[in-house]
């Protein structure tokens, strides 16, 4: 494996793994509570941050931390007091976001748009130690919450309503779920970019629902299949000398398409197991009696 | 049946956007009463049982659950909620058992199960007959099926008071028995329950007192008015569709 002789190879492997743990890890919750793209907003937010820590001359990986999730904290607040046009608030901060990092990092010194760039489609071959200590301390923080907190974030994006009389906090879980998928967003950045962070969130997950039924397993696939497609994804790069971010989200729809065939025999089966059980219970064809019953008597 | 007062409610006013939907509801639910909330469409009857829960902010009046005001109770684990049946399930699969688990959730300390919360899961889940489907997906079950798996989810903390919204609603028969001989099981155990229903159907024989909403204000409380006549029919079904007494004729602009 002399592919992993190379340092940079070494950290852009490091770091495409955690990504492919993280990402799906929240972004279950999210499929949960249909915000599928959650995620593609605060990716647009985080803009802002990478150009703001470009103009301040701070590490953009820490500032699109703090600005993305600022941004996935109003995004919460907005869905809970915007009834009405909620809908028109978030466009404005998704598209203030974008517009908000292309501005600040035009103003920075010996700033363009191609350092953007790197920070859009995600670049693995300059990720540098001092990315690799970040992405580590946010994929951590990830992890603990998906994994620690996940009978109580299931709860919460199943049925809100309910888990608010179980007593559960859930105005503090579902700001948790928005700043958890904003550090997310800010890991994946240097590894898919921010464009293309949603993907990784939701695709393995709605792969792996092709086979399940129970949501820990949805959990457990998802995640498989992340780090599968980020590994495959960043060995590939290498090799064919193609962008690991693109690579890394066609095998991931890939995967989606591949499970969706080999599931449809699979869902047949468990459809025909089901309606045997029921017909023994409940027979599919009407039996009529050879004589009329009192119960037949229709009265005027 | 004692004197003490699980769900209380004084002059209780709310707004749904700019819309008064309860315009100063009084209400008592006893222990182990059981009450039926009843009215028509629009009537208030959910927005009521929804202000219990917290779900709708009150605007003026009191409630207090066990004796608490209900901005200080935190003993959630005694209040079991069934929620009107939303068809709309969870994006990702979950199987029977993972939706009742959360249920227990509320007696669950940080989150953690143990092995006398999984049985009580079980329990749940026998309690409904539903323990054969414990490992399937909740959204391979058929309406009724699904109407048990959150019964037994309120079931699952082992409440003192159940709160159910519409349970009858859109229920096969078969369902409906099972859901009658749960209810009656809780209530000899010396459950209370609050019922939102539209008609009091094969719940009645259950039902200590009805409390009839329209437009937000309490119109009758006491006992459940007895059906009569062609009314009292087995299997017949209670629609009325003629105005109050007293109130205006319904123009449909058709002669007017």
């Amino acid at each position: 494996m002399e592919i992993l002789n190379y340092a940079f190879m070494q950290r852009a492997l490091l770091a495409a793994v955690l990504v492919g743990i993280t990402a799906p890890a929240i972004g279950i919750y999210l499929v949960q509570r249909r915000q599928a793209l959650m995620g593609d907003g605060i990716g647009h937010v985080a803009m802002t941050g990478v150009g703001l820590g470009f103009l301040l001359s701070w590490s953009p990986v820490w500032m699109a931390t703090v600005v993305s999730v600022l941004g996935a904290v109003l995004m919460e607040l907005i869905r809970w007091y915007g009834r009405t046009r909620g809908d028109i608030a978030l466009a404005m901060l998704f598209y203030g976001g974008m517009a908000g990092g292309v501005m600040f990092i035009n103003l920075s010194p010996g700033g363009s748009n191609a350092n953007l760039t790197s920070y859009l489609f995600g670049s693995l071959s300059t990720v540098s130690e001092s990315d690799v200590t970040a992405i580590c301390l946010l994929a951590a923080f990830v992890v603990l919450v998906t994994v620690g907190l996940r009978r109580q974030l299931f709860a919460v994006s199943q049925d809100e309503e309910f888990a608010r009389v179980t007593g559960l906090p859930v105005r503090a879980l579902n700001l948790l779920t928005a700043v958890t998928a904003a550090v997310t967003v800010t890991v994946a950045m240097r590894v898919v970019g921010l464009l293309l962070v949603s993907a990784l969130m939701v695709v393995p997950v709605a792969a792996a629902q092709q086979l399940t039924r129970s949501f820990a397993a949805t959990f457990a696939i998802s995640v498989a299949l992340g780090v599968s497609v980020t590994i495959g994804g960043t060995v590939t790069s290498y090799y064919q000398d193609v962008p690991p971010g693109a690579t890394i989200v066609l095998l991931t729809i890939g995967a989606f398409i591949l499970l969706s065939v080999l599931a449809a025999p699979l869902a047949r089966r468990r459809a025909r197991a089901l309606a045997a059980a029921q017909s023994t219970a409940d027979p599919a064809e009407c039996k009529i009696p050879a004589t009329r019953g009192v119960a037949d008597e229709v009265g005027v | 049946m004692s004197d003490e007062s699980v769900i209380s409610l004084r002059g209780v006013r709310a707004e749904l956007g700019s819309r008064p939907v309860l315009r100063g509801i009084d209400l008592t639910v006893r222990r182990g009463q059981v009450v039926a909330l009843l009215g028509a469409n629009g009537s208030g009857k959910s927005t009521a049982v929804r202000t219990v829960i917290g779900q709708v902010p009150v605007s003026a009046g009191e409630i207090e659950l066990f004796g608490t005001p209900r901005r200080r109770f935190r003993d959630w684990a005694r209040v079991g909620y069934v929620p009107q049946r939303t068809t709309a399930a969870g994006g990702v699969p979950a199987t029977v058992t993972e939706v009742v688990a959360s249920g227990r959730l509320s007696r669950a300390r940080f989150g953690v199960l143990r092995k006398a919360d999984h049985e009580a899961v079980r329990r749940a889940l026998d309690l409904v007959g539903m323990a054969d489907r414990a490992r399937d997906s909740v959204n391979a079950l058929s309406g009724g099926q699904h109407q048990r798996v959150l019964i037994a989810r309120a079931l699952a903390a082992e409440p003192e008071l159940l709160i159910m919204d519409e349970p009858m609603a859109g229920v096969d028969l078969a369902s409906q028995e099972v859901l009658a001989a749960t209810l009656r099981g809780q209530v000899a155990a010396g459950a209370t329950v609050l019922l939102v229903l539209h008609e009091l159907g094969p719940l009645e024989p259950l039902i200590d007192r009805a409390v009839v909403l329209r437009e937000g204000c309490v119109l009758h409380d006491g006992p459940p008015p007895e059906a009569v006549g062609q009314h009292a029919l087995p299997g017949h079904d209670h629609v009325h569709p003629h105005a109050p007494a007293g109130a205006e004729p319904i123009r449909t602009g058709l002669l007017s």
